[in-house]
């Protein structure tokens, strides 16, 4: 007996993502028409501001590009079961180890021994921020839900200690390290595309972009394409079947919460040697949690992170120029709007599937009837 | 007859006509997605009889039975309650025109006592205390009127599972219930409860209740009904009284072919000694022994059946002996060798100790999974399968469609997901996988729970022709039949320990069923 509520993969990991993204939009419009503004006029500047030219769309992707590695991140971990939600700290220490990195390297190496020590750096740094909450989950069972969060506290302790007392640039009032020196600098997309003739606008899109692209496919190989994607989703779905099969649920949960934090890590590239070419306070700023959803509305899927990463990527960037032109609307509506879309993709996923699975059973039957 | 209409409220039946059914459903249809559950179920069960309701898994009588109870809500079709017409939405309908359901899972809380869990639901009243010695008085004059004995102030954790049985009856009777259904409640007892649940049973009928035992066991139809109904994909295939039917007959019904209730097999040729265990000792995560100093020898070419009571030791014995929980004491000699304490799965499975684990779901297959994917579980680090860490897909599924093909899994699709194959189907697919490896020694833990009537026959045909095959075969099951219509040698185990071990030629079900109830018998 099939179980009700089984759909057409098309409509699994295509129309019931949009039918959410369209419910949340409504009840965004309504907000919005409450606060006061047209909600047509904010859509259409939503969109303007996010996809209008060739700056806006070089700034969503930039956004993007940091909810891709927290989105992937995320999305690793749920596959074996875990739900990591200290991203946001594993991208901070992430972003750490590509900052030592860059003013360790900078005076010295050239940008193409820099950029894989960096990228090094940013994997090993966030993994290592992610095993102690594995082991102790693995080893001791502490639930990592709790564990992963602390250690988010414990990641912003750290690094406001280390930038106000160690890293800070000395005879300097802002808790900043210095600016790194250009070799350590990620090549903007403008700079690489021009290299081939193309031209674009300038932006903060940079070479982080490509990485995360690739760590997209990595991850999609990883997960359904090697043997320890295998015992990855075969210990995240029955650790008692993982058993009888010889595989150690224990030993999936550390490897899938390395390669999680290394993941997460990723985001400092982008922010680190991207965009701010030093090491400052909350870099992360909150994408490590907006992964969460970016993981949850794609589907755990690479192609579907990818799609989901692209849309808040754009809620940010359309946002701040919301705000900007319709003086009721700040950011905080922004983070309304966003909050709606976790709700209706996240939480409240079966609202919409229940219902959707009933349309299509009875289509179903029409159709072996007629 | 007449005695009960003193006691049940004035029927609208006619004089000088039969009285009206006590329960008929005319016209039952139920729908779930594309699933036709029921088509137009009709059925009368006659008052004061035990009617039995059979069929495969998947047939509709669960189905049936929830709606009557409330649980699901049919699309068409009326329910009738001694000739009243009555609606039922939810249980507790059911329990006002006198229907009580007795679960194959019990619902009692089990830190609670028996009469506490008989008035859950039904305290009458804000305060306990007074609705708790109106219970007390009813309840004890229910347990003399039926002879069902049971202890009211103790915790039902601490009861034997045939007596938490006892209180889920109790509940319903208490809850006045004059139409009792049982949904599969053989499955947790041993045939000495079992014999008492009917007689109990037999005397509820004798008082005047009605009685529909759902099962799909054609020995318990025999024993207890008066008639039977048949049913196969969601209609009535088939009713009759049962003094007028046979076990054949029905099993063809239920399946809608002959099918064959005994396995046909030679005697067994057994050769050398496989797998040798001494002294074994298996505790829990909680310290408790499960396993109390188990030993014995397996050889090459027989099937040794360990018989007992489910909960007895034998899950923990089959996951120690595949590599799944460490022994705390006693040896494993395999081929001559000692597997060592250590756990090591996949060390046993690549040594050709392969297993399918008793609980199918829990551990032998992963839900959310394809059919190709679960046909490789715990043989993914074969080469056939994955070369440098990269899984082989198009070798995975073409292979796993060549299993299906060879044990006949239907619908032969590797790339379906598991849930979409029946039990039947995915446990012959787990078959397939664990015997497709060539292994010399097959621990096997209940192949048949869970499995419909056709499935079962060619799972046996597949254990014997192993067997014949000169490996080895271990088999765990609770099922007395299919113990002894396998194995060539019975080993019972009774509260952690290997109480008995009886030639296939000396074991009777009276003796056996003694044996799993722990009477030790001073010749056995």
């Amino acid at each position: 007996m099939s179980a009700p509520g089984r759909l057409p993969r098309w409509v699994d990991l295509g129309l019931l993502p949009l039918v959410s993204l369209l419910a949340a939009f409504a009840v965004s419009a309504g907000v919005i028409a409450v606060v006061g503004e047209n909600p047509w006029t904010a859509l259409k500047l939503l969109a303007a501001g996010a996809f209008g030219s060739q700056e806006a769309i070089g700034y969503t992707l930039y956004y993007a590009t940091n909810f891709i590695f927290t989105g992937l991140a995320v999305a690793l971990a749920l596959h074996a079961g875990l739900f990591n939600i200290g991203c946001e700290g594993q991208a901070y220490l992430g972003g750490l180890g590509v900052g030592l990195v860059g003013l360790a390297l900078d005076q010295h190496w050239p940008f193409w021994a820099i950029l894989p020590a960096a990228v090094g750096a940013a994997a090993v740094f966030g993994a290592a921020w992610a095993f102690i909450p594995a082991w102790l989950q693995a080893r001791r069972g502490s639930h990592i839900v709790i564990t992963t969060i602390m250690f988010n506290f414990i990641a912003s302790a750290v690094m406001t200690y280390l930038l106000v007392n160690v890293l800070i640039k000395p005879g300097q009032q802002s808790p900043e390290s210095r600016e790194l020196a250009p070799p350590a600098w990620l090549p903007t997309m403008r700079a690489l595309l021009g290299r081939v003739g193309i031209s674009i606008s300038s932006s903060p899109l940079n070479l982080a972009f490509l990485v995360a692209l690739a760590a997209s496919v990595f991850v999609w190989v990883y997960v359904w394409h090697t043997r320890w994607g295998y015992a990855l989703r075969t210990a995240g779905r029955n650790p008692a079947a993982a058993v009888y099969a010889g595989i150690s649920p224990a030993r999936v949960t550390i490897v899938a919460m390395l390669l999680s934090g290394a993941l997460a890590g990723g985001l400092g590239l982008n922010e680190i040697l991207g965009v701010q070419h030093r090491l400052l306070l909350d870099f992360p700023a909150g994408a490590g949690f907006v992964g969460i959803a970016v993981a949850l509305m794609g589907r755990k899927h690479p192609l579907g992170i990818l799609l989901a990463a692209v849309l808040f990527g754009a809620l940010y960037q359309g946002g701040s120029e919301l705000s900007f032109d319709l003086p009721h609307l700040n950011r905080d509506m922004v983070v309304v709007i966003q909050g709606l879309v976790i709700l209706t993709c996240g939480a409240l996923e079966n609202l919409f599937r229940l219902p959707l699975a009933a349309l299509f059973a009875r289509r179903r039957r029409v159709g072996e009837e007629a | 007859m007449s005695a009960d209409h003193a006691e049940r409220p004035a029927q609208p039946a006619a004089p000088g006509r039969e009285p009206p059914p006590a329960l008929e459903l005319r016209g039952i249809d139920k729908r779930f997605g594309a699933v036709h559950a029921n088509r137009a179920v009709s059925l009368a069960v006659a008052a004061g009889t035990v009617h039995g309701l059979i069929g495969e898994n998947g047939a509709g009588k669960s189905t049936l039975m929830n709606i009557v109870y409330g649980y699901h809500r049919a699309d068409a079709g009326e329910i009738r309650v001694r000739g009243r017409r009555v609606d039922i939405h939810r249980p507790h309908d059911a329990i006002a025109a006198g229907i009580g359901m007795v679960h194959q899972h019990f619902m009692l809380v089990d830190n609670l006592t028996v009469l506490e869990n008989v008035i859950l639901g039904a305290e009458g009243g804000r305060r306990l205390g007074a609705g708790l010695a109106r219970a007390r008085a009813e309840l004890e004059r229910l347990a003399r009127d039926h002879g069902l004995t049971v202890p009211l102030d103790t915790p039902v954790e601490h009861l034997p599972v045939g007596v938490q049985q006892r209180v889920e009856i109790l509940k319903a009777l208490y809850r006045g219930a004059e139409i009792l259904i049982l949904d599969e409640p053989t499955a947790v007892l041993t045939p000495q409860e079992t014999v008492q649940l009917f007689g109990l049973l037999t005397r509820l009928r004798d008082q005047g209740r009605t009685v529909i035992l759902v099962t799909h066991k054609l020995r318990e139809i025999m024993a207890v009904t008066d008639r039977v109904t048949v049913m196969r994909q969601g209609a009535v295939v088939h009713e009759t009284a049962t003094r007028a039917t046979s076990e054949a007959e029905l099993a063809e019904k239920m399946v809608g072919r002959a099918v064959l209730l005994q396995v046909e097999k030679g005697p067994a040729r057994p050769g050398e000694v496989l797998l040798a265990v001494r002294d074994l000792e298996v505790r829990d995560r909680f310290g408790v022994i499960r396993v109390r100093r188990a030993s014995f020898e397996l050889r090459a070419g027989e099937i040794l059946g360990i018989a007992g009571v489910a909960g007895n030791g034998q899950t923990e014995l089959l996951e120690a002996l595949a590599g799944i929980a460490a022994p705390s004491r006693g040896q494993i000699e395999y081929l001559g060798r000692d597997l060592g304490r250590a756990g090591g799965a996949r060390e046993r499975r690549r040594l050709g100790l392969a297993h399918v684990p008793e609980d199918r779901l829990r551990m032998g297959v992963v839900g959310g999974f394809t059919a190709q994917d679960n046909a490789i579980l715990g043989h993914q680090d074969r080469p056939a399968y994955c070369r440098g860490g990269f899984l082989r897909r198009a070798a995975i599924a073409a292979d796993c469609a060549r299993k299906m093909r060879d044990y006949d899994v239907r619908p032969p699709e590797p790339g379906r997901l598991l849930e979409a194959f029946s039990g039947g189907n995915q446990q012959k697919l787990v078959l397939a996988r664990e015997i497709d490896g060539d292994p010399r020694v097959l621990l096997v833990g209940q192949p048949t729970r869970g499995v419909d009537i056709g499935a079962v026959e060619f799972i046996h045909r597949r254990l014997v022709a192993l067997r014949d095959a000169g490996k080895a075969l271990l088999l765990v099951s609770v099922e007395l039949d299919e113990i002894l219509g396998l194995a060539d040698r019975i080993l019972v185990m009774f509260g952690g320990e290997i109480v008995a071990e009886v030639p296939r030629a000396e074991a009777t079900e009276q003796k056996l069923g003694l044996l799993m109830a722990g009477v030790r018998e001073g010749a056995a």
